[in-house]
């Protein structure tokens, strides 16, 4: 029973440690307006990262959610600056279009079984191709929905703002709890990455499933992108670069095993927030250079991965 | 397994045509829309041309491509490679500022890329982690380490004889060119001319029967991982030469997915076993003839992403069991 | 215990054929299963079970035949669909999912739900009430992985049952589980029979056969050799249906020789493994066989692994001659001039996509180390000599082995091991599964090779062949070994009766 959640504790307590460790040298990390912000600034980290959860707990992967990002700020800019289109219209054109991107994915990774990772490269590239079609210049969105929509924010007492784009990550990691906890789909994604195999002699439909976990996840990467583009309030084609792997490392320092079946919603949530942590450290601390960020990510990485090597090397034996 | 092996011996075409004649198909067009691109002059005791300059950008790929090869051809991948090059490149790059010698600049970049390397190979050996996993690691890793080395900055230094691995020339070939040409040459000798290869495929084949028959497939694993950040050190040397400077954020950058892709291409299957290492070759350049043939055509460079992801897409799809299944029932009934 | 003969059988397959390349792996095969009635299928590998268990619940599609539940012809599309139509299957490695509860296992694909959500509660508590069915009071909200294998399979039975299974079938459900949960397992086949499950036992542990099956079906090589009552079969009889009696006259001709004497070339001292073989003292001299035969499961194979270091012994010591060596993997052993050839040959024998050529030279060549690569026109030598010595069956020595048959590909292995000039060999089951040709030439060979003044430790369950070469014979009944046959006690009939004694 204690085993179940020795990872996810484990980020836990990572967390807490280092948010003391800030709140030790820098006394403002109390305050709402920093929680605030950091909320804020990885709100599109956290979307994509729910995303990215359901297909690593399925036990595939998907490179390509960065140029999605950046494909849905370049065709939000285009559509909506160049041709003028209301700014909901594009939001639920270009979240249609990234579902059928995903689905098609999924379609090509489980009907002839290439590795997922090949695939969702292929995507990436793609997809980051579509914005350099569309446009090379970075755009800016200067549409008066925009404004509104950024405006939109909580009071925190303290000072600090609980932005519209935060309660939207808050609202997406609420719903992909449910999701991952309390439907068929969650329980069928779940059996897919503890054993592909089994789960088929037991009847979950292994295609439709698969299908569907790349469509969420290129679907969330672009419900990202328009909070990307919120809050950048530009489209430009080389952003989000490398976001995937931000991504896949807050979902592993989640505690979420990268071999796929095991690891909670919650727990990615709390990985983004200690990327974040990082961060506003690196930041705070002003002499640091933002190349730690890269290495401490790196190092947490090792551990969490090299942890659950452990944890299941210990979980056979014990048999 | 026996299936799919089977069907490939069905095959009547003469191994390695469909990659050169793609290669030929590439260049052709190439010449229709730029005339002059089989043109070739001699100038200053240098050879240029569109040619030789599909060769010379496509030297740092064709190198990954190398060490790629024999990853692959044990079941693994390497998604390392483009941080591995930053990092080499670093500390060359540093160092020469500095005011080292070229000698221990060199000597120093390769150290750190066969470090890497042996991370790599023993987190997938040892640790037995699946080498996707293992080597994104680095990936993510490695770009920041490039930047401690460098402090942040783009280094730059002063030195011809290091910026000559980059643009300068030997028996009128561009440097690069000839360097990938040697590592081609060490790689074929080092694997053909010892018992490497053949450990090597084994072990990608089948694992259990090479490690019963004696095989250190452990040992060959951490080697083949070593021999890729090498390769990659080397590619990342000379990308630093080029422009005269190491840039942590951009050297390398995607190039990993390139030298996959020119594996690929080249008919090493992902699920390990034989390999060319030609082959892989003929992939780096047929993916650096689309490069070039895109540009002169005068569509943006970026369009490059999209064809690429399309021909990876087509050759996987050739490949995989379900369609060479297809392909096979319908031999027999023809 | 009574039978009820005048019920029509719950399924019935005759005439059931599969065949896959080079090989017949069921040849008419009859069967039968009452309802309310445990059934023993037996057999050694590759006698057909696991063949018929997949063509039954739809893995494999059968070449001719019929299969009929409750008088319907049926034919499963996949084990799911086989399960829909009411026959269950619980594997031996439980093919359930470790990683999800205990409840969403049992329901998975049809939990109750409201408005999309799944009503957990309602979920774990009809589980509860299930397991509760079996004796069986555990968290239903653990995962499935926190419980032994034995809970998991009772899981799986209760899983199966539940999805309407009339026909049940196990397979080797037993193999890794102790005395005390063999018992708990025998209650629920028990009460699953009294409620009236057809209930097929996949097994090799003769005892348990004895104590649970009504009645007993033996496969050999694809064939039925019979079904019977088991009240009325003795134990010898038995084991003389799955080791069988036949055997390729002309390879057997071999006369008693006078025991082998000298000092042992290897030898194991309190050689063992906990969970694979009880430890064992075993000596081999030079010139001489020693056989080891016992049934599937008995150790057999364990041993043949852990004398060549694929398995690491965790007691004892080994020894060559008369010097204490360490064997800790398979190079060790390579480099002390072992051989092995293994039984499962597609996995751990060839390496198909390579040539024949690059298959025999793998192992002289890995003891060479990769800098000393055996020139090519020596290695084309090596091959052709060794193709042309063992009459390996190819056009050229090109050809990836994964073409040959299995006959050839075993000849191929064994010159794998013959080019490093060996000087112990270890062959398990060298014979299984190739055609009668050569059957006989690889008989002969070790033969030859013992002659040769090679000590030789070979695994067959073909008993009239084992007995024909051995000097000795060592039996191994439940990962021990119980005896060591020598001089006039190294016959079929002893090394039999050995086998199926009781302790």
């Amino acid at each position: 029973m204690m085993r179940r959640h020795l990872p996810v504790l484990i980020t836990l307590a990572v967390f807490i440690a280092g948010y003391l460790i800030c709140l030790a040298q820098f006394p403002s990390f109390a305050s709402t307006r920093v929680i605030g912000n950091l909320l804020t600034d990885n709100a599109f980290l956290g979307i994509v990262a729910v995303g990215m959860t359901f297909v690593i707990l399925s036990g595939g992967i998907d490179l390509s959610v960065g140029s999605v990002i950046a494909f849905t700020g370049v065709f939000l800019a285009v559509s909506i600056e160049r041709y003028g289109l209301n700014p909901y219209l594009a939001f639920v054109l270009i979240m249609g279009l990234a579902a059928l991107f995903g689905a098609g994915m999924g379609f090509l990774i489980h009907t002839f079984q290439i590795p997922a990772f090949i695939v969702t490269l292929a995507g990436m590239f793609l997809a980051r191709g579509m914005c350099f079609v569309l446009t090379t210049d970075s755009i800016p969105i200067n549409a008066p929905a925009y404004g509104q929509i950024t405006e939109i924010a909580l009071r925190l007492p303290g000072g600090g703002r609980l932005t519209f784009i935060a309660l939207i990550m808050l609202a997406v990691f609420g719903l992909g709890i449910v999701l991952a906890h309390f439907t068929r789909f969650g329980a069928d994604v779940y059996a897919l990455g503890g054993n592909r195999t089994s789960a088929e002699l037991m009847g979950v439909p292994v295609g439709k499933t698969t299908v569907r976990i790349y469509m969420l996840s290129s679907f969330l990467a672009a419900l990202a992108g328009i909070v990307f583009s919120f809050y950048t309030s530009a489209g430009y084609s080389l952003a989000a670069t490398g976001v995937e792997l931000d991504t896949i490392a807050a979902v592993v320092i989640g505690g979420t095993l990268l071999t796929g079946g095991s690891g909670t919603i919650i727990g990615t949530l709390i990985g983004v927030l200690i990327q974040g942590l990082i961060q506003t450290y690196i930041t705070f601390e002003g002499t640091l250079s933002s190349w730690w960020t890269k290495i401490a990510i790196g190092a947490l990485l090792f551990a969490f991965i090299v942890l659950q090597r452990g944890l299941s090397a210990a979980s056979i034996r014990a048999r | 397994m026996s299936g799919m092996m089977q069907v490939s011996s069905a095959r009547t075409l003469p191994k390695g045509l469909p990659q050169l004649a793609a290669l030929l198909v590439v260049l052709l067009v190439n010449w229709l829309v730029f005339r002059d691109f089989f043109a070739v002059r001699l100038q200053d005791g240098r050879l240029f041309g569109s040619l030789i300059d599909v060769l010379n950008r496509g030297a740092p790929v064709a190198i990954l491509a190398l060490g790629m090869t024999l990853v692959i051809a044990t079941r693994g991948i390497d998604l390392s490679v483009g941080a591995v090059m930053a990092i080499a490149g670093a500390t060359a790059a540093t160092l020469t500022a500095q005011g080292y010698p070229l000698p221990a600049a060199l000597a120093a970049a390769a150290g750190v890329g066969l470090a890497c390397g042996l991370w790599n190979g023993i987190l997938v050996a040892i640790l037995e982690i699946q080498p996707f996993v293992a080597t994104l690691i680095l990936m993510v890793a490695g770009r920041g380490f490039a930047q401690l080395i460098a402090e942040g900055q783009i280094i730059t230094f002063v030195s011809e004889g290091f910026a000559a691995i980059g643009g300068g020339s030997f028996l009128m070939l561009p440097m690069p060119v000839v360097i990938a040409l040697a590592m081609l040459i060490v790689t074929h000798f080092v694997i053909r001319y010892t018992a490497l290869g053949l450990f090597i495929e084994a072990t990608g084949a089948n694992v259990r029967s090479s490690a019963y028959a004696g095989i250190g497939t452990k040992v060959v694993t951490i080697a083949v991982y070593m021999w890729c950040s090498l390769c990659a050190a080397i590619a990342g040397l000379i990308v630093t030469a080029d422009i005269r400077g190491a840039d942590a954020n951009n050297a390398g950058l995607w190039l990993e997915l390139d030298a996959i892709l020119a594996v690929v291409v080249g008919g090493t299957s992902l699920f390990g076993g034989r390999f060319s290492l030609g082959l892989s070759v003929v992939g780096a350049l047929i993916i650096q003839a689309m490069n070039t043939g895109i540009l002169l055509s005068g569509f943006p460079p970026e369009y490059n992403l999209i064809v690429k992801a399309i021909v990876v897409l087509a050759v996987l799809l050739a490949q995989t069991p379900v369609l060479s299944g297809l392909r096979f029932i319908w031999r027999a009934k023809a | 215990m009574q039978l009820k003969s005048e019920q029509p059988d719950l399924l019935e397959i005759s005439g059931l054929t599969k065949g896959f390349p080079g090989v017949q792996a069921l040849d008419h095969v009859d069967f039968t299963l009452r309802a309310g009635e445990i059934h023993g299928l037996l057999g050694e590998n590759g006698a057909g079970k696991s063949t018929l268990i997949k063509v039954l619940t739809g893995v494999f599609r059968r070449d001719g035949g019929s299969i009929c539940l409750d008088g319907q012809e049926i034919e499963a599309r996949d084990p799911a669909d086989a399960l829909s139509l009411g026959i269950g299957t619980v594997y031996q490695e439980v093919n359930l999912l470790p990683n999800l509860s205990v409840a969403e296992n049992l329901f998975i694909g049809r939990q109750p739900h409201r408005f999309g959500l799944v009503r957990t509660g309602e979920m774990r508590g009809r589980s509860s009430e299930l397991l509760a069915t079996y004796g069986l009071h555990i968290n239903v909200a653990d995962p499935l992985g926190s419980y032994s294998v034995a809970v998991q399979q009772i899981i799986a039975i209760a899983r199966a049952v539940d999805l309407s299974a009339k026909v049940l079938i196990l397979d080797e459900p037993t193999a890794s589980l102790d005395a005390q949960e063999v018992e708990t397992l025998f209650r629920i086949l028990n009460d699953l029979k009294a409620r009236g499950i057809g209930i097929v036992f996949v097994t090799h542990f003769l005892d348990q056969v004895y104590a649970v099956c009504d009645r007993i079906t033996v496969l050999r090589n694809g064939r039925l050799v019979g079904s019977r009552p088991i009240a009325e079969l003795p134990r010898i009889e038995l084991v003389s249906m799955m080791l069988g009696r036949e055997l390729a006259a002309e390879a057997l001709h071999r006369n008693q020789r006078p025991a082998v004497t000298g000092n042992p070339m290897v030898a194991f001292k309190d050689y063992g493994k906990r969970r694979l073989v009880e430890p064992f003292d075993l000596e081999i001299r030079p010139g001489e066989v020693v056989g080891l035969a016992g049934l599937l499961g008995s150790g057999r194979t364990e041993t043949a692994k852990l004398v060549f270091g694929i398995e690491r012994a965790e007691s004892g010591q080994a020894f060559v001659d008369g010097k204490p060596v360490r064997i800790a993997s398979p190079r060790d052993a390579s480099r002390l001039r072992f051989g092995f050839t293994p039984e499962d040959r597609k996995t751990e024998g060839i390496v198909a996509e390579l040539s024949i050529r690059e298959n025999i030279i793998l192992a002289l060549q890995a003891q060479r180390g990769w800098l000393h690569q055996i020139p090519r026109r020596k290695q084309d030598e090596i091959a052709n000599r060794f193709i042309k010595l063992l009459d390996i069956r190819t056009p050229d020595a090109e050809k990836p082995i994964g073409l040959l048959s299995g006959g050839n590909q075993q000849k191929a292995l064994l010159a794998r091991w013959l080019a490093t000039e060996p000087r112990f060999l270890i062959l398990d089951e060298p014979t299984r599964g190739i055609d009668v040709g050569a059957h006989a030439e690889i008989i002969r060979l070790i033969e030859r090779l013992c002659d040769d003044g090679l000590a030789l430790l070979v695994i067959s369950s073909e008993l009239e062949e084992i007995a024909s070469y051995s000097d000795r014979v060592v039996v191994l009944r439940d990962r021990k070994h119980v005896r060591e046959l020598s001089g006039p006690e190294v016959n079929a009939d002893t090394i039999m009766t050995t086998i199926a004694s009781h302790q």
